[in-house]
């Protein structure tokens, strides 16, 4: 057996896309009603729960609490039933871990923290159904649930992952995509400045290719907030309605 | 942006893991007609699709416009047929395509340039994308016919699709298939279908495509006697369990060269015992051919035999001559030692056939008119192979080359088919011809795609070349090289500076600045990997403008070089090295002869003769010092023919002779490929590309030291140093010759030095140059390795910038595989080349009578070395029709006994040697003993 083509002679990737295309997204706001805030994305099969509490006074030790600006604490878990295989993930691990603070740095970009000193928010995020970029379906997921609590943000944090097929730059990347080990680029950005909140590279990538690889999924989180906006709007449409009432 | 589309799950239930994969079916995939205005436009750049107005041979079956669509038995077998430009318009289906890429990787090699290629009009329709010709799996059914299925439902979808394009003529999709129940189910469902075989022979006008039709017909209808010759091959899922629980063994299968019904297989794995396994007779043999990978079952103990050293030919035409063959199988069985005995076993299942094209010649059928002829291929461990041709006339006489399609279990030889006529036997384009493809040699003229990457001429020098560069056109650089050398690709110099010491330069010609990477002419260098040195042509690397004109350090021209500078004292101690890429303009280009000339002439003063004598003085301390840390010298011998400057045909035949200024630029070479190595590696320890050269295991030594011993003399071979201190000292005052003879055996003890890439090893030792680290620095315009090797030194100095493919071990690994490949099969063309002209000598000599010395003893042979011609033969004792001599052998003082004469190594003896022309295709030089007589 020959080695999976990350991508056809015809140009196409072995899902049916196109190099450039996203999987198909669906998201819901508003899951919980206890939750400030909380929302629900499925990327293909990854399927992520996000929810926000806070702002809120500090919990715990209060000495954390910072002067100037909002604390924010970010926790992210794979559900035990996430993955083909069951597996017990105690929280705490040192992925997991780092991946809570990958999230915690992206969202201290986005949140205006220091309109709520001296206060605390908290960001849980779960992944159901891990099927590749796992962690951008939770950045996104976290996105749509702190507007959903009515944080003010300076924008949405849209993330999307990206690799390359040979020369081709690969948006959004499944599972499969990603078990062929090639580079994965992560990165977290924010659509209307076009600042980036976070980039991550794991496995080598020439120089040269940086530039279009970072295009590639530049491009694939613009595509990602129009689709998360029109979310929003329709939220917010179906909130409005309510009161309206 | 994105449309909606149908979202399903495809599920694989596999044994451990449920695997969900999502499938996006789309509408916008064209379906490649030109004519089609019902799909979305194709993507520029992705072929030429298929005609509106198909051209192509007209066919009787179906006079009107048609496309063709093979399913993918079809593909794999007719590739041959599917390659003639005549077959135009075929639409391949991605089914189709991921089936052959699984099961064979040179065929979906082939087909994806044949759609690659815009005159073919090939299209390859992506239909398990496609949200109408998406099928799922049923239950029950197994994938091969579900993906039948698939390929029917293309099909159906593909006829309905072009009904609705308005069209005064309607063009027609013919399913080709050579699958009776798939042919069946496909009528049924009102689709057209023929077998290949029924579509190939309606073609009007191209009855010579028949020739290359394969013969895989269906199993039931041969119309060979039902006699079944051969067991049953055991199916792949059950070998696979069986390798697994230890019943078979898998291994590569090695037919013996000498007898056709013997054969080793090497077996795969770590364990020590069972390495090679003994199969023999036709039976076990079981239709495996040389190089396939098959499974073996193991006999029982006492059903263990020995490897004979009977010389077997298969000569019978007759095919049905089984008896004949089991009387033969008997001659084997005799006379069996105990303790000779090795496992034997038998072949059940092919694992992977390793089937190429098989150059060789035809044997035509004694049966007039007969289609049907055997096909004898040059290499002798391939059995014969039976062909159908209308063409044998014509054919005969002539090197052809033939594929194997198939070998059923009813037919002695394989079935096979024509593809392509050569030229006569005998003739030196021809032969020059078989054997570059034999050792698989790229040599097909440059492309126009690679020339395209080629500078423009008239080429000279710009600004923008001069921005990395150092100008070192005031130097006195000159090149030293062989006669009739137009590859120039190193240059030297050598001047005293202030304070006292030595600038010594060695100037390479900077290839890698004319090959950029990635480009087509980058590809094409990296596949030939090396430029092939024949007696009378050159196979280049890279073209001839840049081989022999722009990157050739000519002499009195500005030429592009890499340049690694050293200022050494006159100890040769290397006090600083840089590297620069650089400008010069060599001074002179001479040969070794003209540069010793100088060097030795008492009266010449020049700039050039001082460099030289410094140079050569240096070198003088370098080799030494190099000798005292270990380096072997060794010895091989080389011949020179010299060529009838018309004919080209040999005419005599030289050894080659050393002088002292061959070892001299030898010296800064290896000098500057040290100094490189260190450098890359520094910079890149991950990914650099050096080369090794393994220390031979010890068994490797013992015929040396055996042989040394029977002459009284020691040779030590605990380490590289012990070897060559104890070679230079055996030496023995009547027989000169002893120590070149000790030189050349020990030459044959040695493993293959190898590229390999820093990253992926972690023993750098060079064994034979006794350096710690190594590389090929020197020759980039015949080797490919040292293009690699120049782009990161540049990239280490900053003078160029680094790409991808560079920095990523894998690949590096990767290339070094086809480097090391390319470097042996280039190594043995030459050989083969030699060996080809050596009896073009002797068959213009005649019979001639030389002194040799024994170099080996072999059982019923010894195998003689003629120091006057560099020339190697075996001579045997045994002859056909003859009765046998009593050939006694020791192993210990390696002798051989001919009935009351015993010949040891070392010994004088004197050969007759002339050509053996009683085989057209195996011409062979052959020697028999003339002094001392037998």
């Amino acid at each position: 057996m020959a080695a999976p083509e990350l991508l056809s002679d015809e140009g196409y990737r072995a899902d049916g896309r196109r190099p450039a295309e996203l999987r198909k997204i669906r998201a819901r706001m508003g899951v919980f009603a206890q939750a400030d805030g909380s929302a629900y994305i499925e990327q293909g099969n990854t399927k992520a729960l996000a929810v926000v509490y806070g702002p809120h006074e500090m919990r715990g030790s209060r000495s954390k609490a910072l002067p100037d600006r909002a604390l924010v604490n970010c926790q992210y878990s794979v559900a035990t039933f996430g993955t083909g295989e069951r597996r017990r993930r105690p929280r705490g691990d040192r992925q997991t871990g780092e991946l809570a603070l990958q999230l915690q740095q992206t969202f201290e970009a986005a949140i205006l923290t220091q309109l709520h000193p001296r206060s605390q928010i908290d960001i849980y995020v779960q992944i159901l159904q891990a099927d590749g970029g796992n962690y951008c379906a939770g950045v996104n997921a976290a996105t749509l649930a702190v507007m959903d609590a009515g944080i003010p943000m300076r924008d949405y944090v849209c993330a999307c992952s990206a690799g390359l097929a040979e020369d081709t730059p690969l948006a959004d990347l499944s599972s499969p995509e990603e078990a062929v080990g090639g580079p994965r680029l992560v990165l977290a950005l924010l659509p209307a400045s076009g600042q980036i909140a976070l980039l991550q590279l794991s496995a080598r990538l020439h120089q040269e290719r940086l530039e279009a690889v970072l295009e590639a999924a530049g491009q694939a989180c613009r595509a990602l907030h129009a689709v998360l906006d029109r979310v929003v709007r329709e939220r917010l449409r179906e909130v409005t309605a309510l009161l309206g009432d | 942006m994105l449309t909606s589309r149908t979202f399903l799950k495809r599920t694989r239930a596999g044994a451990v893991v449920k695997v969900v994969r999502e499938h996006y079916l789309r509408e916008d995939i064209p379906c490649g007609a030109a004519a089609c205005r019902l799909c979305p436009p194709r993507p520029a750049g992705a072929g030429r699709g298929l005609e509106a107005q198909p051209s192509g041979a007209a066919s009787s079956l179906c006079p009107g416009p048609h496309y063709l669509l093979p399913d993918t038995n079809l593909l794999l077998h007719q590739i041959d047929i599917l390659e003639d430009p005549v077959i135009k318009n075929v639409i391949v289906l991605q089914t189709v395509l991921q089936e052959v890429r699984n099961r064979s990787a040179p065929v979906y090699k082939r087909i994806r340039d044949v759609i690659q290629n815009p005159e073919k009009h090939f299209y390859s329709f992506t239909n398990e994308h496609h949200r109408e010709t998406y099928i799922q799996q049923e239950q029950g059914e197994s994938s091969n016919d579900r993906n039948d299925r698939a390929i029917r439902v293309a099909v159906k979808w593909y006829s309905e699709h072009l009904k609705k394009i308005e069209d005064e003529e309607k063009i027609q999709v013919i399913f080709l298939t050579n699958d009776r129940t798939n042919k069946e189910k496909a009528l049924e469902e009102g689709i057209t279908a023929y077998t290949c075989e029924e579509y190939i022979k309606s073609l009007i006008a191209n009855p010579d495509l028949v020739d290359r039709l394969a013969c895989v017909s269906d199993e039931g209808k041969e119309i060979e006697s039902g006699k079944i010759i051969f067991p049953e091959h055991i199916p792949l899922s059950k070998l696979q369990q069986g390798i697994k629980s230890g019943v078979y063994l898998q291994g590569t299968y090695r037919a013996s060269r000498d007898n056709y019904l013997e054969a080793t297989v090497w077996v795969h794995g770590d364990a020590e015992e069972n390495k090679e396994i003994i199969i023999q007779g036709l039976k076990h043999l079981n239709r495996a051919v040389h190089e396939d990978i098959v499974a073996v079952e193991l006999l029982a103990k006492d059903e263990w035999v020995a490897l004979s050293s009977v010389i077997l030919q298969d000569d019978g035409q007759n095919e049905d001559d089984i008896e004949n063959e089991e009387e033969k199988e008997n001659i084997l069985k005799t006379s069996v030692n105990k303790d000779m005995l090795r496992p034997t076993g038998k072949v059940v299942g092919i694992i992977k056939r390793n089937w190429r094209p098989f150059c060789g010649m035809l044997s035509k059928s004694q049966i007039k008119e007969a289609r049907r002829h055997l096909f004898t291929p040059a290499d002798r461990r391939i059995p014969r192979i039976r062909i159908e041709t209308r063409q044998a006339d014509t054919l005969e006489g002539q090197r052809i080359i033939v594929a194997i399609d198939g070998w059923p279990r009813n037919s002695r030889y394989p079935n096979g088919h024509f593809v392509k006529n050569l030229g006569s036997a005998g003739d030196k384009e021809t032969e020059t011809e078989v054997l570059l493809l034999e050792h698989d040699v790229p040599h097909q003229p440059f492309s126009q795609g690679v020339l395209s990457f080629l500078p423009k001429m008239p080429w000279s020098i710009t600004e923008q070349d001069m921005k990395y560069r150092e100008d070192l056109r005031h130097l006195c650089v000159c090149s030293v090289d062989p006669p009739g050398c137009t590859d120039i690709d190193d240059a030297l110099h050598c001047r005293e500076v202030e304070n006292g010491n030595i600038e010594v330069g060695v100037h390479i010609a900077d290839v890698s600045h004319f090959i950029r990477p990635g480009n087509a002419l980058d590809e094409e260098s990296a596949k030939r990997g090396t430029t092939v040195y024949l007696c009378e042509k050159r196979i280049d690397m890279v073209p001839e403008l840049l081989s022999s004109n722009l990157c050739s350090l000519r002499s009195n021209v500005d030429r592009l070089a890499f340049s690694c500078i050293w200022e050494m004292n006159h100890k040769a101690e290397i006090l600083k090295t840089r590297f620069t890429k650089s400008i010069i303009n060599s001074k002179a280009s001479l040969t070794y002869a003209e540069a010793q000339m100088r060097i030795d002439s008492t009266t010449m003063n020049d700039d050039i003769t001082t460099s030289l004598r410094g140079l050569n003085k240096l070198a003088k301390i370098l080799k030494k010092k190099r000798i005292d840390n270990g380096a072997l010298t060794l010895s091989s011998p080389e011949v020179r023919f010299h060529m009838d400057s018309e004919t080209h045909d040999p005419i005599d035949l030289q050894t080659k002779e050393l002088k002292e200024t061959n070892s001299m630029v030898e010296e800064f070479m290896l000098l500057a490929n040290v100094s490189v190595a260190q450098k890359i590696y520094e910079e890149f320890p991950e990914f650099a590309l050096l080369r090794k050269h393994p220390a031979p295991p010890p068994s490797n030594y013992d015929i040396l030291v055996k042989a040394a011993k029977s002459k009284n003399l020691e040779i030590k071979t605990d380490s590289a140093k012990a070897l060559a201190e104890s070679l230079d000292k055996a030496e023995s005052p009547e027989f000169p010759y002893l120590n070149t003879l000790l030189r050349i055996l020990t030459t044959r003890c040695m493993m293959q030095a190898v590229y390999f890439c820093s990253g992926m090893d972690n023993d750098f030792h060079h064994y034979g140059l006794a350096s710690p680290i190594y590389t090929h620095f020197t020759s980039p315009i015949r080797r490919y390795a040292d293009i690699i090797v120049h782009r990161l030194l540049a990239v280490a100095i900053g003078a160029d910038s680094t790409y991808p493919e560079l920095t990523d071990k894998h690949k590096l690994a990767d290339m070094c595989k086809n480097l090391n490949y390319r470097h042996k099969m280039a190594q043995y063309a030459q050989r083969a080349s030699v060996a080809f002209h050596t009896q073009l000598f002797f068959k213009s000599k005649g019979i001639v009578n030389e002194d040799a010395y024994i170099l080996f003893v072999r059982k019923n042979a010894v195998v003689v070395l003629i120091p006057k011609y560099g020339l190697e033969g075996t001579v045997f004792f045994e002859e056909k029709g003859k009765p046998t001599p009593r050939l006694d052998y020791n192993n210990e003082v390696p002798s051989l006994t001919v009935e009351d004469t015993t010949l040891h190594v070392f010994d004088k003896v004197k050969v007759n040697i002339m050509l053996d022309a009683s085989n057209i295709q195996h011409q062979k030089i052959r020697m028999v003993l003339v002094e001392p007589k037998v």
